[in-house]
């Protein structure tokens, strides 16, 4: 009870981490592996809205999710969107957003150090125990899965029961077709690109609750959200959410069961044999 | 591999543009070189026990017209680079700093892996090494090698020697019993002490009832502390690392993980400790500590927060500031900017420092705090290697609720 608890605790950060990615990735087909860079800069965001205005960093998302998604849409219009006009096959776009993002996420740290300097940071809100089935668990932990659990429901439902949600998972299976069937292909994936930012830096806000960062620190959350986009499969927002409570109830029971300096292990096991035996990803489809 | 050619382009770029900014030199100064990590996973104790002290001690020398030399004053022109924390990108930035920058002095790297890596490369170019912020058994060997490294930290032995030699000092007085759980990242820093650690507790009467280890970069640790609570320790010993110092108090706390003695290692000794964990850090004992109430040490705390605006830490902070003043000292004594002259000088005499009096004995100096403990407000060193003034341990109070 008490590993399937925390594998979900756990799996609710992984979510936050890999959602926005997924956007990102799968409909707006940019690889960014600035993913991280914005995750931290929404921590950074909410501790300076905690430290300077005492906001809880559950109401600073208020403020961080607008201008993230603006600022995103800003990214994306500038400096993505160039070259997706330019490319002309998919694996171009890739490997041309994976230069440029890298780039961008250099300026995110080179921004944040600038303004914060180096040290590490954290600060503590709602770090008490809250009892779940007699066990204590982090109260702040429970608030970020609820967040992760809101903003899956809010996304999902998005997705497959409006207009403009079925818009982009249309951009999503197949671009040229959308393009056809008059879907304005660009403003779809600056939508997507943005939502997924916003997405991002929002759960970035919640998870400097509990995690100790400082300004380079965001490459490790981008080797986290791409192996869970992956383990899901790239077109398809369910599968990075499962894919990441996956994921967490794995570390967890590993850690409990076995040792707790298996999880990486653990993980890369996992993620080896999704590529081995279904390399689309838990919920990909076949391409034809 | 791709990644990392794009990271080191990258900085090479920076780093010309930066220095194509730089004002003509005027040949009246000295010229000093730094190379620390400013981003990367030890960017953050850098910047809290390294950058500040190299600006601190640059203002204070500057502000007081320079170094004296025998043909007049000369201010300091600092130069500084960011190794990424990455041992090539430290080694090329002192082959940078002597060759292309030549620098007159370089201070030494952040951290036991770079000190290690970049001692042949100041070897061979022939600038002393005022090695600070390096804990390791090779000390003697290193020492024999190259004539020009110098260690203040101590050894990883006596590291955790003494934290064994606490514990037991506290079982011996009733205090707690001889259960202990230990932890550590899997790391080489880490599993060093693990190792070491391991027959030192068993031979002075503990029984190791939860022996695990944690990858770096762990999102979540509650795990590890769960079944540290569940072997039912008297006390509990992490070798961790600053984010994992903090996570594993946080997740303690959390569990109410109720010990007489805790231990966690690296950025215990950190302001931010303190700010994070408020009356809750009363009684956690960490590595480093030091007598932070004599006037000399005092008076640096006080500069420290004037001229950089952060607090000092209660470990390396001030030993990194000594190393930079046991420099200072020798190239004033000696008169020119002769490297070797001024090596052979901090050799054989003893430096006035905030720390008190510095003194190499084969190139290593053995007046170092090991072990400290946060009581009120400060975070006291109670266990040393010849330095006078340790305070007595006082047991852990339980979590506040």
């Amino acid at each position: 009870m008490e590993i399937i608890i925390g594998g979900i605790l756990l799996g609710g950060t992984y979510a936050l981490i890999a959602m926005g990615l997924q956007l990102q990735y799968g409909v707006a087909r940019i690889m960014n592996l600035a993913n991280g860079e914005i995750l931290v800069a929404g921590s950074f965001a909410a501790l300076w809205l905690f430290a300077g205005a005492q906001l809880s960093p559950v109401l600073s998302l208020i403020i961080v999710v607008p201008i993230a998604f603006v600022g995103n849409w800003l990214i994306y219009q500038y400096f993505l969107l160039p070259l997706v006009k330019r490319s002309k096959n998919q694996g171009q776009l890739e490997v041309d957003s994976i230069l440029s993002t890298f780039g961008i996420s250099f300026i995110f740290v080179g921004v944040m150090h600038a303004i914060f300097g180096g040290e590490y940071f954290n600060y503590e809100y709602l770090e008490i125990p809250f009892q779940v089935f007699e066990e204590p668990f982090a109260l702040n932990r429970i608030v970020a899965f609820l967040g992760a659990a809101i903003a899956a429901a809010c996304l999902y439902f998005w997705l497959n029961q409006t207009r403009s949600g079925l818009k982009l998972r249309a951009v999503s299976v197949n671009p040229d077709a959308a393009n056809l069937v008059a879907i304005n292909v660009n403003r779809a994936s600056a939508m997507a690109f943005a939502l997924g930012g916003a997405v991002t830096a929002g759960g970035g806000a919640l998870i400097s609750m509990f995690v100790t960062f400082d300004a380079s620190i965001g490459v490790l959350f981008t080797m986290k959200a791409l192996i869970i986009v992956i383990l899901g499969g790239v077109k398809e927002i369910r599968g990075s959410i499962v894919a990441a409570f996956v994921l967490g109830l794995a570390e967890t029971a590993v850690a409990s069961l076995i040792d707790p300096g298996l999880t990486l292990a653990s993980a890369f096991l996992l993620f080896i044999l999704i590529l081995l035996f279904r390399p689309q990803g838990l919920f990909g489809r076949q391409t034809s | 591999m791709f990644r990392r050619t794009i990271l080191s382009t990258a900085a090479a770029g920076l780093v010309a543009a930066a220095l194509a900014f730089q004002p003509a030199q005027a040949a009246d100064t000295i010229k000093i070189g730094a190379s620390a990590p400013k981003t990367g996973p030890l960017a953050g104790g850098a910047a809290t026990t390294q950058w500040p002290n190299v600006r601190l001690w640059v203002h204070d020398v500057n502000s007081r017209g320079g170094l004296k030399l025998k043909d007049g004053q000369k201010k300091i022109e600092l130069i500084e680079y960011d190794d990424r924390t990455t041992p090539g990108e430290a080694i090329k930035n002192i082959q940078r700093l002597a060759t292309q920058d030549k620098v007159d002095f370089i201070l030494a790297p952040f951290g036991t892996g770079f000190t290690i890596a970049t001692a042949p490369i100041f070897n061979k170019l022939g600038y002393p090494q005022l090695a600070v912020s390096a804990i390791t058994d090779k000390i003697p060997a290193l020492t024999k090698r190259y004539d020009n490294i110098f260690f203040m930290l101590g050894s990883t032995t006596t590291f955790t020697n003494s934290v064994v030699d606490i514990l037991k000092k506290m079982k011996d007085d009733g205090k707690i019993g001889k259960r202990v759980a230990m932890v550590n990242v899997a790391d080489a820093f880490g599993i060093e002490l693990a190792n070491a650690a391991r027959p030192v507790f068993k031979k002075a009467g503990f029984e190791i009832v939860y022996d695990k280890s944690y990858p770096l970069g762990s999102q979540d640790l509650s795990p590890v502390i769960k079944g540290a609570k569940a072997s039912n320790p008297d006390a509990f010993v992490a070798w961790s690392y600053p984010p994992d110092t903090f996570a594993l108090t946080a997740q303690a706390k959390i569990n109410d993980l109720n010990v007489k003695a805790f231990y966690t290692a690296v950025a215990t000794a950190y302001p931010a400790f303190k700010g994070k964990f408020k009356a809750d850090a009363e009684g956690i004992l960490g590595a480093g500590g030091i007598d932070p109430d004599t006037p000399a040490l005092k008076e640096y705390f006080k500069r420290h927060k004037e001229v950089t605006g952060k607090d000092a830490d209660y470990w390396a902070s001030a030993v990194t500031y000594a190393s930079f003043q046991i420099l200072e000292q020798a190239i004033e004594a000696v008169g020119t900017l002769d490297r070797k002259a001024v090596t052979e000088y901090i050799k054989k005499n003893e430096f006035k420092t905030v720390i008190g009096p510095v003194k190499y004995d084969n190139q290593n100096s053995a007046r170092y705090w090991t072990v400290g403990q946060w009581q009120g407000n400060k975070f006291y060193g109670v266990s040393s290697r010849g330095r006078p003034g340790a305070k007595a341990i006082i047991e852990k109070p339980a979590w506040n609720k």
